[in-house]
């Protein structure tokens, strides 16, 4: 085996753990610190150096080193933490992510920002410590350098859990668990950097290195826990050579049996800041898990990694399932229901389990919107600093679940509303203040479900939108509008391509190229936004999503010999035209008016070419459809029912059909064509455009069975 | 030997390098009263034409898209692509369902008569130029005592811009 199959590992874990600090680092009261908390960092960091130190990454290990000095004395009192020091904090995180992205990559990462962030931080060392940890930023050579701030104890047993910065050796008892052979040696060498072996024996069960070492068990852990996982290691001291430990303690106990209640007492003469990141351990065995130290591996049993294109392998699976089952129910239904009770009671119950199933199956893919939500605390915090505004960001509904590939979608369209919010919407603090508001603003992002849908709300309490503006805006842009819009229709306007009022363009927004990529993104998603806002107490942009893109709610409809899937969310209503309402303008285009309104008439038949279809209007039914905010009548033959279809990809192995967005397959094997709305009705326009291109006339077809 | 015939003996042997090992059986089919042969590794399996759903606005020899258990399965008609006078679908009418790079595609042919293993010495080089069909997509012609086949290269045919079944975006 080979150090390198580990790097995966490493890289997951260290990216959770940079996840980790962030987040910590953001929820920091930079008055009081919880002491709790900054261990956490501390520990977060001091893992990712012991790691990077075991796969060679120089360029991360050191950075992490110099960060982890920092935040060690921070955690100590030492340093005071300020709002700008935790600036500095983050933008170190955020180095430290390139880089591991650049070791993700096989690439060295950029060398001139790594030198640039080390001097920031050496350089804030010096400025805050005075110069007495400032210099001491280590060589890059392979083995994690003793880490003298670091916790230098055999926490193991808890007799030496004091903070000492003195140096002091000590003999630990590392112990291997059912670690292979091949694996070992590579362990065995890994420990000889921490530290010098003085005796190594055993067996692949349980296989004992005494080391010598100034490293604490908690390091050596840390270090381990990238190749193996926490319980195949058992850290205990040989013989503790407690050369600063308080004296009172007894320091030849044996691991196996210390003195109970020992370690606890100790620990209160550690210096001031009571070390919160080894509280005391049961004594009686360091095999149970580490404090809180970084991710104990060992933690797998919640959760499982699985890659998602297994998960969707069975999402696959079952919606043959679902086909199959659809398919015997269809072929039970004209069998007699008397005679063959058990048959159709066994349909029943499949059509269940079924229906059970696929919901578990769907669920896997599920991801909370906390993995969306949390990247906005960072932001807003940044984009807040920078426009001078003091905004306080409030999630709620984090653990409601959407879809993994509509939660990734949802990022970018999510950030727009903010960053919009931030910077339209919500006013400076003086602004605020003369308007009678708090001087802060709230911004409030929310996921709910409602129904087969998720509502994702970016609420602001800001200055709201302002309808003369956007109005004047609109005209100059060349906008059909009249005062007598609604509301709701001015709210819409904004979502018009090139359309920003924003007097002045920042970097954060205002070049008027967001919005319509918002609406066009969400639309993508199957969704659509929608607006509401009143002039001075702020605005409310909601998004409602499907939960999910595998199945469908569809109309089946037909036309011809052929059946088609109308999604049930761009359907308005169905109904059958009368003469009276027809119109007809410039010649061929129909209109029909439903309830004061005219509608363009689309007949499928024509767009899709489709023969033997009905063309008298009035025989026909229509369906009003809307689409990308287009409103229309789509002329069909008849309405045959509503029903949940899967949505199977016609891209996997031919290409994008115009006016169809997918495909399913019905409950008689047959395939089905799902139909796009707002593609149809541009199709619709591009063949009224060029009316008759089809002059290849098709080969003769004959059909004899 | 002439120098033309050292020529193509060269040739067969770059064209047998081209096909591997195991890749010189054949799967025969008939459009028409031509044959051709794909590479048999190529053939997923045989099936009979039926329940193929139209597809509006493409090419006149895509047929549609049909489920192959749970897959939608693009079908394509040689004969139609080929220009053949006789388009009849019928209980003979067999759909090859063929994979080309990761994508699964169906052929309608007339009908499937054998397997076949042909030595590189049956195989002649493509000629030149094609009218109707590009050399480009041929891998040679099989010659064996009367019969002649035409060796698809069933990839490039299928990939072609012309086939219209992949987006040039995609690909």
């Amino acid at each position: 085996m080979d150090i390198t199959d580990f790097y995966d590992t490493f890289f997951e874990e260290a990216e959770e753990l940079l996840g980790d600090m962030e987040r910590l680092l953001l929820e920091l009261d930079v008055d009081e610190p919880d002491a709790e908390e900054l261990n956490a960092i501390f520990r977060a960091a001091h893992s990712i150096k012991g790691g990077a130190g075991t796969f060679g990454f120089l360029v991360l290990q050191e950075t992490t080193h110099i960060l982890e000095n920092l935040l060690d004395h921070t955690r100590r009192g030492e340093l005071t933490l300020r709002r700008d020091i935790v600036d500095t904090f983050l933008e170190a995180k955020d180095m430290l992510h390139d880089q591991l992205n650049a070791y993700r990559n096989g690439e060295e990462p950029d060398q001139e920002a790594f030198e640039r962030i080390c001097k920031t931080l050496k350089q804030m060392a010096l400025d805050e410590l005075g110069g007495a940890e400032g210099t001491k930023a280590p060589k890059a050579k392979p083995a994690p350098e003793p880490v003298k701030e670091a916790e230098t104890t055999a926490s193991a047993d808890g007799v030496n859990d004091s903070e000492s910065d003195e140096e002091q050796e000590t003999t630990l008892r590392v112990a291997l668990l059912n670690v292979a052979e091949k694996d070992r040696g590579l362990l065995v060498e890994e420990l000889a950097q921490l530290g010098s072996v003085i005796e190594q024996q055993g067996d692949d069960k349980r296989y004992e290195v005494t080391l010598k070492t100034a490293v604490s068990g908690e390091d050596i852990e840390a270090v381990m826990c990238f190749v193996i996982d926490a319980e195949q290691l058992e850290i205990s001291a040989a013989e503790p050579v407690s050369t600063v430990a308080p004296a009172a303690q007894p320091v030849d106990q044996a691991p196996a049996e210390p003195a109970p209640a020992a370690p606890a007492e100790t620990k209160s003469e550690a210096p001031p800041k009571p070390d919160a990141s080894a509280p005391a351990k049961p004594p009686a065995s360091s095999k149970d898990k580490k404090p809180q130290g970084g991710k104990p591996k060992g933690s797998g049993e919640s959760s499982l990694r699985v890659p998602v294109d297994k998960v969707d392998q069975i999402i696959n699976l079952v919606g043959e399932l679902i086909i199959t089952q659809s398919m015997l129910d269809q072929t039970a239904s004209e069998i007699d229901g008397m005679t063959h009770s058990a048959l159709h009671n066994g349909l029943n119950l499949l059509q269940r389990n079924a229906r059970d199933l696929q919901e578990a199956v769907m669920s896997i893919r599920m991801m909370p919107m906390d993995y969306v939500f949390s990247r906005f605390p960072r932001l807003v915090r940044d984009l807040a600093d920078k426009l001078n505004k003091d905004v306080e960001l409030i999630t709620e509904g984090k653990s409601t679940e959407l879809d993994k590939s509509l939660i990734e979608r949802i990022i970018d369209p999510l950030t727009h509303l903010v960053r919009n919010s931030l910077d339209h919407g919500i006013e400076s603090p003086d602004e605020r203040e003369a308007k009678g508001k708090p001087r802060g603003g709230k911004l409030t992002l929310s996921a709910q479900h409602q129904g087969g849908n998720i509502l994702i709300e970016v609420i602001d309490d800001g200055a709201g939108l302002n309808r003369a503006k956007l109005l004047a805006k609109a005209e100059s842009n060349g906008l059909a509008v009249s005062d007598s819009m609604s509301d709701d229709e001015v709210w819409q306007l904004i979502f018009a391509p090139g359309f920003s009022t924003a007097e002045q363009v920042s970097d954060v927004s205002g070049r008027g190229v967001g919005m319509d990529v918002v609406k066009r993104n969400i639309q993508a998603m199957g969704g659509h936004v929608e607006i509401l806002s009143r002039e001075g107490q702020g605005t409310t942009t909601r998004i409602v999503l499907p939960l999910t893109l595998a199945i469908l709610d569809g109309m089946s409809i037909k036309v011809g010999k052929e059946v088609f899937i109308l999604p049930l969310g761009t359907v308005l209503e169905s109904l059958q035209p009368s003469r009276d309402d027809l119109y007809t303008m410039a010649g061929s285009d129909q209109l029909l008016k439903v309830r004061d309104e005219y509608l363009p008439v689309i007949a499928l038949h024509q767009v899709l070419d489709i023969d033997n279809a009905r063309t008298e209007l009035t025989e026909c039914i229509v369906v009003i459809v809307q689409g990308e905010g287009r409103r229309y009548a789509l002329m069909v033959d008849d309405l045959i029912g509503q029903q949940q279809v899967v949505v199977k990809n016609l891209e996997t192995n031919y290409r994008k059909v115009p006016g169809i967005s997918a495909a399913t397959i019905l409950g008689d094997g047959s395939v089905a064509l799902i139909l796009d709305i707002a593609d149809l009705h541009r199709l619709s326009r591009r063949k009224t455009v060029q009316p008759t291109h089809k002059s290849i006339k098709p080969t003769q077809e004959v059909l004899t069975s | 030997m002439t120098a033309v015939s050292q020529a193509n003996a060269q040739l067969q042997q770059a064209n047998a390098a081209n096909l591997d090992a195991h890749s010189s059986e054949f799967l025969v089919f008939s459009l028409g009263e031509e044959e051709y042969a794909v590479d048999i590794l190529k053939v997923q399996e045989i099936r009979g034409y039926e329940n193929v759903t139209r597809i509006a606005n493409a090419p006149d020899f895509i047929k549609g898209v049909t489920n192959l258990r749970g897959v939608i399965v693009p079908i394509v008609d040689l004969r139609i692509k080929f220009h053949l006078a006789n388009v009849e679908y019928g209980g003979q009418t067999v759909v090859i369902v063929v994979n080309v790079g990761d994508r699964v595609v169906g052929i309608v042919v007339d009908g499937v008569s054998d397997v076949m293993t042909l030595s590189p010495d049956q195989i002649k080089p493509a000629p030149e130029f094609g009218v109707t069909m590009s050399s480009d997509y041929l891998s040679g012609l099989g010659s064996l005592e009367d019969r002649m086949l035409v060796l698809v290269d069933i990839d490039k045919l299928l990939t072609s811009e012309e086939m219209a079944l992949v987006d040039k975006t995609t690909h």
